[in-house]
Order: structure tokens, then sequence, then C-alpha cells
């Protein structure tokens, strides 16, 4: 059972009260891009096992989208954060380097390229 | 002789009030329904008057008559960029009191519904089986769930079967 706390609610729930939204981070093709590009974005997501950025929503609480940090092989949950951030805090690349090593945290950190 | 009691509660007026979090306009708004804003996931209460935090924006304000309730937050809202809207008749209350009221929401619901962990005067929305809801606590063994109307025989269906003598486990007993 995966557990998340809610950074609006502050809550402590179980994995039934949220819904989920894929891949956190994304960056959005412009009118500009290429069709190859935009195809990415739309379609091409990273599948890692174990450290992974999602999206989630509060659907059965709040109903506000926040973001986690979680392994995806043991459904380790390193930390929540808001929706508005541009990547993962401080406090929970912290906790990433902890548990996985500083090139786990490197990998999912602000500016790192995605991970394939 | 029983232990839990299942009641719907007589029609309960209802106001959904949305705001951007931190807005000034929050204090006044309530305060003209004589409440304050309620901390997160908390409940505040003034005589026949309640105000649910739902979310950061969001607040759901129990008030015996919406239309004056809505009457009374226009001035506070004025130039707010807000919502309010009287949405009691989507919704019906149930009222579980009791010694066994708490057993019988926890397993409905994926709450921590210790007394410690949902005291008196907490709120929050969660679903029951397979629809959304609210839980309120107005008191240690008098807890509330509200959901849309649509649903409420399911509901209600739901609560009766956890209520039944036969189905009680004794969690949360002294
Ligand atoms: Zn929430």
């Amino acid at each position: 059972m995966l557990m998340l706390v809610c950074p609006y609610c502050g809550v402590t729930a179980e994995e039934t009260e949220f819904a989920p939204g894929g891949e956190a981070h994304l960056s959005r093709v412009g009118p500009d891009g290429s069709d190859e590009a935009f195809e990415a974005y739309l379609f091409a997501r990273a599948n890692p096992k174990g450290v992974h950025l999602e999206r989630w929503r509060h659907a059965y609480g709040c109903g506000k989208w926040f973001l986690a940090a979680r392994c995806t092989a043991t459904l380790e949950v390193f930390g929540t954060y808001p929706a508005q951030s541009k990547g993962p805090p401080p406090a929970v690349l912290d906790r990433i380097a902890d548990r996985r090593g500083a090139g786990a945290a490197a990998r999912v950190g602000r500016g790192a390229p995605d991970a394939s | 002789m029983s232990d839990v009691t299942v009641t719907r509660a007589t029609p309960q007026g209802m106001v959904t009030l949305k705001l951007p979090p931190g807005d000034v306009a929050w204090g006044p708004a309530l305060a003209a329904l004589g409440l304050s804003v309620p901390a997160v996931r908390r409940l505040e209460r003034a005589g026949d008057r309640a105000a649910l935090w739902m979310a950061p924006d969001e607040v759901l304000l129990l008030v015996p008559d919406p239309a004056a309730a809505l009457a009374a937050l226009a001035g506070p809202l004025a130039g707010a960029h807000h919502l309010a809207a009287d949405v009691g008749a989507a919704r019906v209350v149930f009222a579980v009191a009791g010694p066994r009221a708490r057993e019988v929401l926890a397993k409905l619901c994926p709450v921590d519904l210790h007394p410690a962990a949902f005291p008196a005067g907490s709120a929050r929305r969660t679903r029951a089986a397979q629809v959304a809801c609210m839980l309120w606590a107005e008191a240690a063994d008098d807890l509330r769930l509200s959901c849309f109307r649509s649903v409420e025989g399911y509901v209600a269906d739901l609560l009766t079967l956890s209520a039944d003598p036969a189905g009680s486990v004794g969690l949360f007993r002294a």
C-alpha cells in the first residue's frame, strides 16, 4: 500500500484517496517545436526502476495536485511537495541521497537531464 | 442498548466558499456569519453555524439559512475573486453517534479515526467505500458523514451494514 502525505492537507492518506497523474516536471513543447519534440512531450515518458518524480492529485481530499518522489520498485516515498515547484526541494533530494545515493539524487535534481 | 446510532440529519443548509489561499476577505467573510477561519482540517462551530476546512482555497459553511448567509457574505466578498454557492440541496448528512461510531466509519473510510488522530473538531474529505464523502467530529463520539444526495441510498446501506451489532470488532474501545 502506497501512503502519501498531501502537502496541502498535511494528512497522510492511502493510495485510494489519490489519483495518479504520471511523470512530473514535463516541459511543454510550444507551437515552434518540431513534430518529433511534440510527440515526445505527449507520449515519451521515463519509466525508471527506482527513484521517480510523479504528479498526484488528492482526488478524495482537498482536490489539489502535488508532486511526489518515490521508488517505483519498493514504493518507498522520499517526500511530497507542492505542484508549484520546478524540482524537488532540498529536503527531498537529501532524503533520496541518503536512501539511494548521491547519483540517484543528482539524476532527479533540478536541471538534471531526463531520466532514461 | 445500542452502542451506535445512525440517523439521517434534517436537511442541512450548506454554502461552499472559495477564495484564494490567504486572501484578506477570509476573516471578514466568516466574521459576517459569526465564525472564525478554520485551521487546516478543522471545524469552527458557533451555535447552529459551522465552517469546515476543505482545501487551502475552500471552506464549507453549515448554516440554517443559505440565502441569508449568501446575503451576509456579499458585502465582505465585494471585489474579491471568489465563489459562494448554495450547495445544500446536493448533499445529505448522516449522524453516526455512540461509543461504536468511530468503528462504524473506520470500516468504510481509509482514515485513522482513533480519537487522538481525529479528535472532536476534526474535518476532512475522504471516501466511504466507493463514493466521495466528508467526515467531521462534532464531539468525540458524535461523527457526521455527508455525501452527495445521488448516492444517499448506497451510503445508508453501507452505514446500516457497518453498524450491525454482529459486525462489531471492538476497535477504539478503552
Ligand atoms: Zn490534500
